[in-house]
């Protein structure tokens, strides 16, 4: 599943959590829009336009943020409603936000003892290109994968606070 | 038999994709309310008589487990039958959400069929 750098733990600690991240994400988007994600032959740039985040609190504490571009956005959010891509409107950031809120829950679920002890928070979506995203003392490890949806690039990250 | 719904849940996408996933499930939906947390969806109840209530627990306002814990006191809700269907997926939120009166519990992400196996046993022969 890894290769050529397009799935990377950005620094060392959890990297075993990558597999889990990943399955987690699949299974979002196979079951919730109906669409397998596929792996990246070469290091697509995501022009970020919309980045959902969902904070995590307790036994783990950090951001877990789905970005894409807006093209995946509303192609996210005609899957998920059923709707054609030229109907879908300003319900694109509930889409994206319950998405990464589904990949968050389904992550924290797959690890032993997160389930309990890991709180969500509500998701944020920022929309926009001219932005860096930081999370205070969020500096020591984090996991980021990336992966194609509908040939589309989305990177989902996880920042971890010490 | 025709069955009235109650979705309650803060995203407006993940309440139309519950409806959906009810009908693909052959649930003959005749009436669909929808509520974004659980005062609403209490406030609904006042005026509307529903068979079935889907659940998010994690809301602003008020939270699922505590709409579910008043429910008791709500006269359209008598004997209705509430499933959770949330991203939290731990044994205490399980426990909790049962013991507090729910029916059935769903994780987030879901299939229709999920939907139905956890559903239809708990509408009685309704559906």
């Amino acid at each position: 599943m890894k290769s050529v750098g397009e799935q990377r733990a950005v620094e060392g600690g959890h990297e075993t959590w990558i597999p889990l991240l990943d399955t987690a994400t699949r299974e979002v988007f196979e079951l919730m829009l109906g669409c397998p994600l596929t792996v990246p032959t070469s290091a697509e740039a995501v022009k970020p336009e919309f980045t959902a985040m969902v904070g995590l609190a307790g036994q783990l504490s950090g951001v877990l943020s789905v970005r894409c571009d807006g093209k995946a956005a509303a192609l996210m959010t005609s899957k998920m409603l059923g709707v054609e891509l030229s109907k879908v409107g300003p319900e694109v950031s509930d889409a994206l936000g319950e998405v990464c809120n589904m990949v968050a829950g389904n992550f924290k679920n797959k690890i032993s003892g997160l389930a309990e002890g890991c709180m969500l928070s509500p998701p944020t979506v920022v929309t926009g290109t001219d932005y860096s995203l930081h999370s205070l003392g969020a500096d020591s490890p984090g996991l980021e994968i990336r992966l194609l949806f509908e040939s589309r690039p989305i990177v989902i990250s996880l920042l971890i606070q010490s | 038999m025709p069955i009235r719904a109650l979705i309650v849940d803060d995203s407006s996408v993940m309440r139309k994709i519950v409806e959906r996933s009810l009908r693909q499930a052959g649930i003959d939906l005749t009436t669909v309310l929808e509520a974004g947390n659980g005062a609403e969806a209490l406030a609904a109840l006042q005026t509307n008589a529903v068979d079935l209530i889907l659940c998010d627990i994690n809301m602003p306002v008020m939270d699922g487990l505590e709409f579910i814990k008043q429910l008791p006191g709500v006269a359209n809700a008598k004997d209705v039958p509430v499933v959770m269907i949330t991203t939290e997926g731990s044994e205490s939120h399980v426990v909790q959400a049962l013991s507090c009166g729910a029916r059935g519990y769903i994780r987030k992400p879901f299939t229709p069929e999920q939907v139905k196996e956890h559903v239809v046993p708990v509408l009685g022969g309704k559906s």
